[in-house]
Order: C-alpha cells, then sequence, then structure tokens
C-alpha cells in the first residue's frame, strides 16, 4: 500500500472527515466531560488508545469473524480493551478515573468506536486500520480538546484548573453545564463547513416562499 | 468456510477465552496499586473532614498524627485495643458480613437503610496538646442508587460538624454528585446537631432561610436531588441517635 494512502487514511478524519463535527458521533462524551481540560485529555488518550487498538486487532482477525457473530466479536475486543483502559487509570490515576467515573466504561458503546471498527477494520488491512483509528481518535480529540478550551476558559476562568482570568471572573454556569457543549460543537461545524463547502449537506426539502398574503383557502379546507 | 456452526462456535470461544485472560491478567497485577489509591483516597477524605488535609505533605505522616480507636457501639466505649484486631487494618464494614461481629438494626429504627450496623466501629481522634480537638466519625446510609459512604468530623463540644466528606457514592453526576461539591460542603461547617438532645441537624428543600430561628441545624437541600438529600439526613439522624455514636458523645461529654 502505497505511502500516499497511509498518509490521507490518517490525515483526512482530522478536519475533511472528522468523525464529531461531519458523522456527528461521539457527541455524548463530547457534552460530559468537557468542563475540564485536564479530565478531557484523559478522556481523549483513552478513547484515541481504543479505537485506534481496536481497529488493529479486529483487523487482524477480520477474515476469522464469521458474518453472523461479527458485532459481538467486535463488542467483545472493545469492551476488554476498556476494561484494561479502565484498570489503568484506577491504578495510575485515580483522581482523574474518579471524575470520569461512568464515561470510560462508557467508551464502549461510542458511535466512532463501533463505526470504525464495522465501517474500515473489517475491510482493511491491519496497519491501515491502526492508522485509520488513530486519524479517527485525534480528530475526536481536536474538537472535544478545543470545547473544553472555550468552556473551561470562559466558564470556570482558568485552563488545567490555574486561574487564568483572576478572582473578579465570575463562574459562567451555562458554559460549564453540559448543553453549552452543544452550542460550541455547532459553531465548529459551522466554521468547518463555511471554510470546507463540499460538507454542506442538500435540503432534503425545498421551503416554498414565504407569502404575505395568507391563502385562506387552503386554510379553511384544512378545518 | 467462515460460516458453519462450528466455526461460529469456535470463534466466539477463542476471542473470549483470550479477552477474559487479558482483562483478568491486569485486574490481577494491578489490585495492589488500585487498593493503595482507595486507602489513600479514604485517607485524604478523612483528613479533608477534619479540616487538616495538607497536599504538600505526605498523607501517611499526617494520618499517622490521628488516633485511631474501636468504639463500642453498645456501650459508647473507647478502646485501643480490642480482641485479637489490627486496629490500623480493622474494615468494619467487612465485619457486617459475620453475624457474631454485627447485629441487624430493628427496622423502625434504620432510617438510613444500613440493614446491618457493626459492633465495633472505627473512630478518629485528632488531638492537641493531648486533649480531644477533633472526632472524625464514619457515617453511611442509602440516597437514591446506592449507599453513600463518608465521614463527618464534629469540634470538641461534640456539637459542632467541621466537615463531610463521601468517599464513595453511587448518585447521579451533577445532580445527587454534587455531594462532592465543595460549595455544599462548606454549608456544613459549624452546623449544630443536637438541640436540647435530640438531633436536629437535616438537609431541608431549597435553600436555608438564614433569619430562621433554627437556620443553624438546616443544611441546603441538593437542587434536583431530593432523595440524595433526604439521604444524608437520614444518615446523620440515625449516627447521630442511640443507635450510633449518642453513647460515645455522652461519655467524651461527661469525661472532659
Amino acid at each position: 500500500m502505497a505511502l500516499k494512502q497511509y498518509k490521507e487514511v490518517l490525515i483526512n478524519p482530522l478536519v475533511k472527515e472528522n468523525p464529531i463535527t461531519l458523522q456527528i458521533l461521539g457527541i455524548c462524551s463530547a457534552l460530559a466531560v468537557t468542563s475540564n481540560l485536564n479530565v478531557t485529555l484523559i478522556m481523549c488518550v483513552a478513547l484515541t488508545s481504543v479505537v485506534s487498538l481496536s481497529n488493529l486487532f479486529i483487523s487482524i482477525i477480520r477474515n476469522y469473524i464469521p458474518s453472523s457473530v461479527r458485532i459481538i466479536v467486535q463488542m467483545t475486543i472493545i469492551a476488554t480493551l476498556v476494561i484494561l483502559v479502565d484498570e489503568l487509570l484506577k491504578a495510575y490515576d485515580y483522581e482523574t478515573s474518579k471524575k470520569l467515573s461512568v464515561f470510560v466504561g462508557l467508551i464502549i458503546t461510542n458511535c466512532i468506536v463501533m463505526g470504525r471498527a464495522e465501517a474500515f477494520a473489517m475491510k482493511e488491512k491491519p496497519f491501515v486500520s491502526f492508522l485509520d483509528g488513530l486519524g479517527n481518535g485525534i480528530g475526536y480529540s481536536i474538537i472535544l480538546i478545543g470545547v473544553a478550551f472555550i468552556r473551561e476558559l470562559f466558564g470556570a476562568g482558568s485552563l488545567f484548573g490555574i486561574p487564568i482570568f483572576g478572582e473578579w471572573y465570575p463562574t459562567n454556569n451555562l458554559l460549564l453545564l453540559p448543553p453549552s457543549s452543544f452550542i460550541i460543537i455547532g459553531l465548529f461545524i459551522w466554521l468547518i463547513r463555511g471554510y470546507n463547502n463540499d460538507q454542506i449537506e442538500e435540503d432534503e426539502f425545498d421551503l416554498s416562499k414565504h407569502s404575505v398574503t395568507p391563502n385562506l383557502e387552503k386554510r379553511e379546507l384544512n378545518v | 468456510m467462515n460460516e458453519t456452526v462450528l466455526k461460529t462456535l469456535g470463534v466466539t470461544l477463542v476471542v473470549c477465552l483470550l479477552c477474559s485472560l487479558f482483562v483478568s491478567f491486569t485486574a490481577v497485577s494491578l489490585r495492589d496499586q488500585q487498593n493503595t489509591n482507595k486507602l489513600n483516597d479514604k485517607r485524604i477524605k478523612i483528613l479533608e473532614a477534619a479540616n487538616l488535609y495538607d497536599d504538600s505533605k505526605s498523607i501517611e505522616e499526617q494520618f499517622r498524627n490521628l488516633e485511631i480507636r474501636f468504639l463500642d457501639f453498645d456501650t459508647g466505649n473507647v478502646f485501643s485495643e480490642y480482641k485479637d484486631f489490627d486496629l490500623d487494618n480493622y474494615d468494619q464494614l467487612k465485619s457486617l458480613r459475620f453475624p457474631d461481629q454485627s447485629k441487624p438494626v430493628p427496622a423502625d429504627k434504620d432510617i438510613a437503610i444500613i440493614k446491618n450496623r457493626e459492633n465495633i466501629g472505627k473512630i478518629y481522634f485528632s488531638k492537641k496538646d493531648n486533649e480531644i480537638d477533633k472526632l472524625i466519625l464514619p457515617i453511611r446510609g442509602y440516597g437514591l442508587w446506592g449507599t453513600l459512604y463518608g465521614y463527618i468530623a464534629i469540634e470538641n463540644d461534640f456539637n459542632t460538624v467541621v466537615g463531610i466528606e463521601f468517599y464513595e457514592h453511587k448518585e447521579t453526576p451533577g445532580l445527587g454528585g454534587e455531594v462532592d461539591n465543595p460549595n455544599w460542603k462548606d454549608i456544613w461547617v459549624g452546623k449544630k446537631i443536637y438541640k436540647t438532645g435530640d438531633v436536629q441537624l437535616q438537609v431541608i428543600k431549597g435553600a436555608v432561610d438564614q433569619n430562621m430561628d433554627d437556620s443553624i441545624y438546616m443544611v441546603d437541600g441538593l437542587s434536583g436531588a431530593t432523595l440524595t438529600s433526604k439521604g444524608v439526613s437520614n444518615m446523620i439522624q440515625y449516627w447521630f441517635s442511640d443507635s450510633g455514636y449518642l453513647k460515645l458523645l455522652e461519655n467524651l461529654d461527661y469525661g472532659s
């Protein structure tokens, strides 16, 4: 396989085919773990290692997986990796693992991991699958770190828990609460699609023109 | 031929075996480290409850300054030795499994829903010039999803709260999980527990009106977490009652 393809597989998911902004996958954890950069970074490392390794292992055994049980086999491998990550966190970074609580376990159900396993690793060779997982993990991380940066800086007035703005800055609860991630991710999508017009989806239907005079005849029919 | 029944079973079996091998290997090899973390976390909570924790010093060293004692719940007496129990490693939660070391709590008294109470508790004194300065007591009780485990520290008047900390709970993050919120824990500081002999301290619904007569006995409820608030309230009611620490506190009070 050519070097160029490796590069494409690794680079494409960063912005062009970003799992969060283009495919709108993995939003749940993007809402939950982005109020503090420390926690976000650990989550990003956890997800990136799970998605790249699960892609690698699934790709290695792809030719032996019977298609009738393929999802279960994929889930088993993903779940194993997630438990490993969770155990490692509990042993070496107990504080963060307490803060992440259930969200490490929920990587199992992260759509990016399953999506890449099913769409890529089941068809491609191990090394290129690994790169694809790595690229998607990093793509996810870029968005999460961006969201967390904005939320922590303008929400709590700090970065990595270190105060930036000082005492006068009041905590902004709108940004610290999960729904703000929706707004920030929305803005990111707008930004990326504004720059890269290919990503704009076609309207599913045309909106009819606004008419000044109401169509009374039609309205009566509706009643 | 990937689709025969035999092959399907074989592949799943091999994958499951390999995966479980990996999982059990990591779980076993990391267990010691995880237990150390858990123990340290508990110790930090004990120190934090009494407002003694200084993160620049070693946990071990600070914890050694505390005096650990056994407590006989039925008499309220305190011992430094009890049978062949080891003071440092005694875990009162483990003794709940043995009928000779614990007693079921009668249903009408079991407001904190703990089911069993150990006969011998483990409490912590912080002393200054050989006098009791603060007292740290383990508490537990049922919230919404499970039992909350924590510590409450009180002053040497045996009535004023120094702090409250939970080291393990299953409450909803953001709602009941706010029992870990430093702002909420700060509300507890300086609250009084007993009013003319009865446990009066409680978590109320909504915010406490500071002008109210009994506001010193009330703590703001957690919004969106009525059952957790209620659970914490019941926990205080139970553990400072007659079958909890009341006898101990009376003994200490007469002694001083």
